[in-house]
């Protein structure tokens, strides 16, 4: 049984099914030049992922992630598909998604990869490039945080919450009474908006970049 | 005096809200001056750092730079996720120069600035190294005998940073329910993923992680189990009817904070200590022993 809605659209061997041993013409395999190289070395630049090319594909990474079963490629072979420039494959994947950031696999890696951070940065490239299914839990709740930071310096977790299953699956809320009356019970339930005095200096420190300031810093190191 | 400058996170002002409440009345005890940090902000959990990594890293650096302000050398919280997020931002600052100009260049428009003078600590790591065993044994007057502790430290309390546990089998905790009378037994899951925010966004999944720590720590002999993180006492204390239903196998089990243990033994009111806001304290073994009339008896 699928755990997403996410099919294994992309996956690069098989198209479902026992190939058609007489189709002789259509491509099941990719080439090198189909791959996009430009992708693995967006991601090298970001801090933390410098590393990726000298992975030595021992999977340790895929032996200690907690949740390497649940997905449909393991951390192993999505550290591979990235510095080859399997793009589309990657970005269909659920792995990115399952990952909670653990960093078991950072710290176990022997050749000293940042598993983690090549996580997040495929993350932050899927979230910018919107590449994943509408309503999408992960999404829709990184999103609403990134909102009510944004908008407050603070974080209400039941406000997140609600909204997180307003957008994704209202119905949900249903299964979630009995924990809702035992936190109101028990005075955990904060309603409260919490905030910082000036949420507007909060907003100065994110335009700073997203007006593009910054960057000249950056491509003088 | 310890003196501390103190970052509570969002959490504790919600559903962790009793971590706060134990960790305040056990600092008190044991004369460690906490100091909040003033207007502090999101340190941006993992959630954050999925959108944008240099608003992250930016955000987190905000607190930093408030404490520097107020002349702070060191800051703790009582939170895993903060504690990481917030020790990830100051060793990117200064590991990448690119990363720590912009970050200063951001702060700089918000009239702050980043000098990198302030360490990040972990509580755990104050009451184990500065506070130190010895001084808690001595404000131990009800010592906790039969109470078998699997400690579960989560995964963000040691990884990627070990300032002050050993990485792959820290025994901080464990030292210190020892020195509170408690035993620990063996626990090999201690640093495994409770599944963090996937909780919220893929139950099925979250549910499964947490139902093998509890199996665990049940199959260990242990009857409670003691955790640090507010977001893993979340997923291990309130879930647990829906993974029984699951899974078809009663490992429902006790959960508290390390610092609601530490308090039941210095003889505070389990009140004080917010046990009563764990929804698995109603039928936890320790609470007959320890309503207020029976606390020193």
């Amino acid at each position: 049984m699928p755990l997403f809605s996410l099919e294994k659209k992309g996956t690069i061997l098989s198209k479902g099914g026992p190939p058609d041993i007489m189709d002789v013409t259509t491509r099941h395999i990719k080439y090198q030049a189909d791959c996009d190289p430009s992708f693995p070395a967006a991601i090298k630049k970001i801090p933390g992922c410098e590393k990726l090319d000298s992975c030595i594909q021992c999977g340790t990474c895929s032996g200690v992630c907690p949740l390497s079963i649940y997905m449909d490629m393991t951390p192993r072979r999505v550290m591979n598909l990235v510095r080859y420039g399997f793009k589309k494959e990657v970005m269909a994947s659920n792995t990115i998604w399952l990952c909670s950031s653990c960093y078991a696999c950072t710290v176990e890696c022997p050749r000293e990869i940042k598993v983690t951070d090549i996580m997040y940065a495929l993350k932050q490239m899927a979230i910018k490039e919107r590449a994943y299914p509408r309503r999408f839990a992960m999404v829709v709740l990184a999103n609403e945080f990134y909102k009510m930071v944004r908008a407050r310096g603070r974080v209400n977790e039941i406000h997140l919450v609600t909204r997180l299953n307003l957008l994704t699956n209202p119905l949900k809320m249903l299964s979630m009474a009995r924990l809702g009356i035992e936190l109101i019970r028990r005075g955990r339930f904060s309603l409260r908006p919490e905030s910082v005095r000036d949420p507007r200096r909060i907003r100065e420190i994110m335009e700073y970049t997203e007006n593009g300031n910054g960057k000249e810093a950056r491509s003088k190191c | 005096m310890l003196k501390y400058h103190y970052f509570p996170g969002c959490s504790v002002l919600g559903t962790g809200r009793a971590c706060e409440e134990s960790t305040q009345a056990v600092i008190k005890e044991l004369g460690v001056e906490l100091k909040e940090i003033d207007d502090w902000n999101c340190c941006g959990a993992t959630a954050y750092m999925s959108v944008d990594e240099h608003n992250a890293l930016a955000l987190a650096a905000r607190n930093l730079a408030l404490a520097e302000k107020e002349g702070a050398t060191q800051m703790t919280t009582p939170c895993s996720g903060c504690y990481l997020t917030l020790n990830k931002s100051k060793h990117y600052i200064e590991e990448y120069p690119a990363v720590g100009n912009r970050v200063k260049g951001s702060l700089r428009k918000a009239g702050l600035e980043y000098k990198g003078s302030v360490r990040v600590r972990h509580m755990l790591d104050i009451m184990v190294n500065d506070v130190g065993l010895d001084t808690i044994k001595k404000h131990v007057k009800v010592p906790l005998k039969g109470v078998k502790v699997a400690a579960y430290y989560g995964c963000q309390t040691v990884r990627p940073f070990k300032d002050f546990d050993q990485q792959h089998f820290p025994n901080k905790i464990d030292e210190l329910c020892q020195a509170l009378g408690a035993e620990t037994v063996y626990f090999p899951l201690k640093t495994r993923c409770c599944g963090g925010s996937q909780m919220g966004t893929l139950p099925q999944v979250a549910q499964r992680l947490v139902f093998a720590i509890l199996r665990e720590a049940k199959r260990q002999g242990a009857n409670l189990i003691v955790s640090v993180c507010p977001l893993c006492h979340f997923n291990l204390d309130s879930y647990q009817p829906e993974i029984v239903g699951r899974f078809h196998e009663d490992v429902s089990i006790p959960c508290m904070y390390y610092t609601q243990l530490m308090g039941l033994a210095f003889g505070i009111d389990p009140k004080t200590l917010g046990l009563q806001r764990n929804l698995t304290w109603d039928k936890c073994f320790l609470r007959k022993q320890f309503t207020p009339a029976g606390v020193g008896a």
